[in-house]
């Protein structure tokens, strides 16, 4: 027992942050968080300096999703605090677990439309997973411990801790929470392990079905539960896709592996969720970018729906067998239960099993029959996208850590990159964020030092959040970022030529306004620019080649390019839409 | 608010930490989910100042009561969420009226009022103020009946509701912590 020691608010914050092993904190500070950011000069943990704490929030989750750990960010009052909603939003909807700390104004100003007040917590409060604000300096050991409890147990997810800058200042008595129980969190009880009754259930249909497929979503990685994973699959032989959130939480170059489904998945992960007989969704949400009409999705699968959020069972497809669990302790369960109905872990099927060589046939003729596809462009022809991915996949270590934007560039970076390793895969997958990359990537190798880092984004994303380049090179954070720069908003663009009758309105950008090249050398980054399919490998192997400073190389590539295959909007995914070049064969 | 609730609407009893904002963190949630509130009712619950007892009463056909009890379960102030099935729930509500009433007809509407074992609160020149505290279904009826009358103002409580006693609930989540609660608004 430590002798009682007095603090202040501010040193009791900074001290929570360190009894919970934080290591690193992104943020900027401002007159209401003042008192905080002093005792950060004597503490362990390293801050970065953003440019904008919009920034400051994406780095936080690019960190928590390679590391596995909470990100934590802290901001000013106000303006500050409003900056990071965007952050809070997408970290809510990917459940990615987040501590930000806000200023506020002093509690004797509340209500008072003080300088730079603003109800955060009310604002966040539909996009967090809980919000405090802090009304004595003495609760903010527990608050911050319960913080991070709530963000990092059960469905992970960002949490806000609002803090007037006279409880920063004003002095308590330190004590730390000895345990759960104390944090004085009377209803919150996440759910862990799987009802046997219900495993079993799950495990019969398992057993019994013809053309099953494993529906895996990024709960899957939350979870950690990859190993797991890989089990099951190998012993069932059922084929497995995984969403957007899950890229490489099932290895791309598995034999079963049939990559991504939903409005921009392959014809393959799409179809065979069409046409199976059981979708056993492990951490996944039924996201409408996934099933397309609801109605139409997966018309005569028996649904087995494995979640750690009793909601989400039920919330667009009601399930044959719903279970309520970590996604790890569950398949663990299911694993075993297999066993005891005579599936053993040599892979030996039971007797009755029903054979799966039919639906692998079929999965296969449709493999072969539809794979990803574009055209390669003619000599002298501009650079496509797709290209700039597989030459970025092929030139760089196979546990290079990717991060996207959003739009065309995430897709194609999705689609042909091949992810082998779990927590590879950075992206905005539900709020679908657009200037995400640049600060996830800055996050994530900071996180993960040892690894390569590249972010693939788009012309539109990176003028949106670019200016934490400047970050990345004071704080030597050598991350690479390529542009696929087609000079439009993309995605927009594409929906406009498909769905409005090619009229295009307001989705020209320019290829050269502003000049992305002298932009990064004036953040202090290495500038490439190529032109030609030709400079395309010689460019990405100079940036592979840096490792003291942060690179941008600006892809100049074909602005008619369109991601394919498609489910327009609203459409069942049997009308999927695959490249001009395999229309014949899909009719 | 005059007609008897059909069917579609359930009675959630919600235990919730007695915190700042609890309160807007539940109607929130309603309102970003698309979940329509019939009425609602809050008040301290006796013996423990760390709880409150919100009664919704919840209009299931905009979700489903199961979709609309697991979001509100998420809520990490929410404590503990009871169904009440009307056939196994004490229900309760509070009327409040202003009727104008000649004096000629005044002793018609504080009969009427008697004869539902109301209270005549206040009187004025040319106007009544009753109330009725009972069920549901008792205080709809008593409305209706002053219908016949002009009715000058009108305020219903919302329900608020406990178990049977001697009945779980069909659908208890986590064990509520032993607690009386005040009726707050009708008895």
């Amino acid at each position: 027992m430590e002798p009682k020691k007095t603090l202040t608010g501010a040193q009791a914050l900074i001290k929570s942050l360190e009894m919970q092993r934080v290591e690193v904190m992104f943020g900027l500070p401002g007159g209401a968080i003042l008192p905080v950011y002093d005792p950060i000069l004597d503490s362990s943990i390293r801050h970065i300096l953003v440019r904008h704490e919009q920034g400051a929030g994406h780095m936080a989750e690019g960190y928590a999703m390679v590391t596995g750990r909470p990100g934590v960010a802290m901001v000013t009052s106000g303006p500050g605090a409003t900056n990071i909603v965007t952050p809070l939003s997408n970290a809510y909807m990917d459940s990615t677990p987040l501590v930000v700390i806000s200023g506020q104004v002093a509690t004797g100003s509340i209500g008072t439309d003080a300088f730079q007040e603003c109800d955060i917590t009310g604002v966040t409060m539909g996009i967090t997973k809980h919000n405090w604000l802090v009304t004595q300096a003495a609760d903010i050991p527990k608050v911050v411990a319960a913080a991070f409890h709530v963000a990092t147990t059960g469905r992970p997810g960002p949490v806000l801790i609002d803090v007037p800058k006279d409880v920063a200042n004003a002095t308590m008595e330190w004590s730390w929470p000895e345990s759960v129980d104390d944090l004085d969190l009377p209803g919150y009880h996440p759910v862990t392990e799987g009802d046997p009754a219900e495993v079993r259930r799950a495990a019969e249909l398992l057993l019994a079905a013809e053309r099953p497929v494993l529906y895996v979503g990024g709960g899957v990685l939350k979870a950690r539960a990859g190993e797991a994973l890989l089990a099951l699959a190998e012993r069932t032989g059922i084929p497995v896709v995984t969403t957007l959130m899950a890229r490489g939480a099932f290895p791309d170059s598995h034999p079963q592996c049939l990559g991504m489904p939903g409005m921009h998945g392959n014809f393959t992960a799409v179809t065979a969720m069409q046409r199976c007989d059981l979708l056993v969704s492990l951490g996944a949400r039924f996201d409408d970018r996934v099933t397309g009409k609801v109605d139409t999705f997966a018309p005569g699968a028996k649904v087995v729906h494995v979640d750690i959020d009793p909601a989400e069972l039920g919330k667009v497809r009601t399930p044959d067998v719903g279970i309520a669990g970590d996604c790890r302790l569950v398949i663990e369960e299911l694993l075993e239960a297999l066993g005891a109905l005579g599936l053993g872990s040599d892979g030996n099927r039971a007797a009755e099993r029903v054979d799966l060589g039919p639906w692998w046939d079929q999965l296969r003729h449709w493999q072969e029959e539809f794979p990803l596809f574009y055209e390669v462009a003619p000599d002298g022809g501009p650079i496509k996208p797709q290209m700039v991915v597989e030459a970025l996949r092929d030139l760089s270590p196979t546990d290079t850590i990717v991060a996207s934007g959003v739009g065309q560039h995430q897709m194609w970076a999705s689609q042909y990159w091949r992810f082998d390793h779990p927590y590879t895969w950075v992206n905005s997958g539900g709020a679908g964020t657009m200037g995400f990359a640049v600060p996830a990537a800055i996050g994530a190798k900071v996180g993960r030092p040892d690894r390569t880092v590249w972010a693939i984004d788009g012309d539109g994303c990176f003028q949106m959040t670019a200016q934490e380049l400047a970050t990345a090179t004071a704080e030597r954070v050598p991350v690479k970022i390529a542009i696929l720069n087609n000079a439009y908003l993309g995605m927009v663009r594409q929906w406009q030529e498909m769905f409005y009758g090619e009229r295009y309105s307001e989705v020209y950008l320019s290829p050269d306004l502003p000049d992305y090249v002298k932009w990064a050398e004036a953040m202090g980054c290495v500038g490439i620019r190529a032109e030609t399919s030709d400079e395309v490998a010689p460019a990405i192997e100079k940036a592979n080649g840096i490792d003291d400073r942060p690179v941008v190389v600006d892809f100049r590539t074909d602005a008619f390019e369109k991601v394919f295959p498609m489910v327009p909007a609203g459409a069942s995914n049997d009308a999927i839409v695959v490249h001009p070049e395999q229309e014949q064969k899909s009719r | 608010m005059s007609a008897t609730p059909p069917t579609r609407h359930h009675v959630l009893s919600v235990l919730v930490e007695n915190k700042a904002g609890v309160l807007s963190r539940v109607a929130g949630l309603f309102s970003r989910r698309g979940f329509n509130i019939y009425s609602l009712a809050v008040a301290p619950t006796d013996e423990d100042e760390r709880f409150s007892r919100i009664t919704i009463v919840v209009d299931v056909e905009s979700a489903p009561l199961e979709q609309v009890v697991q979001q509100l379960d998420k809520l990490v102030n929410v404590v503990a969420i009871s169904q009440l099935a009307p056939a196994d729930a004490v229900q309760r509500e509070l009327l409040i009226a202003t009727v104008e009433a000649q004096p000629a007809e005044r002793s018609q509407v504080i009969q009427l009022v008697g004869v539902f074992g109301g209270e005549v609160v206040d009187v004025g020149s040319v106007s009544l103020t009753v109330t009725l505290a009972g069920r549901p279904e008792k205080i709809d009826h008593f409305e209706g009946l002053l219908e016949g009358y002009r009715v000058v103002e009108l305020q219903r409580t919302g329900r608020v509701a406990l178990p049977k006693l001697d009945r779980r609930p069909a659908g208890d989540r986590h064990t509520a912590p032993e607690l009386r609660t005040i009726a707050g608004t009708a008895g």
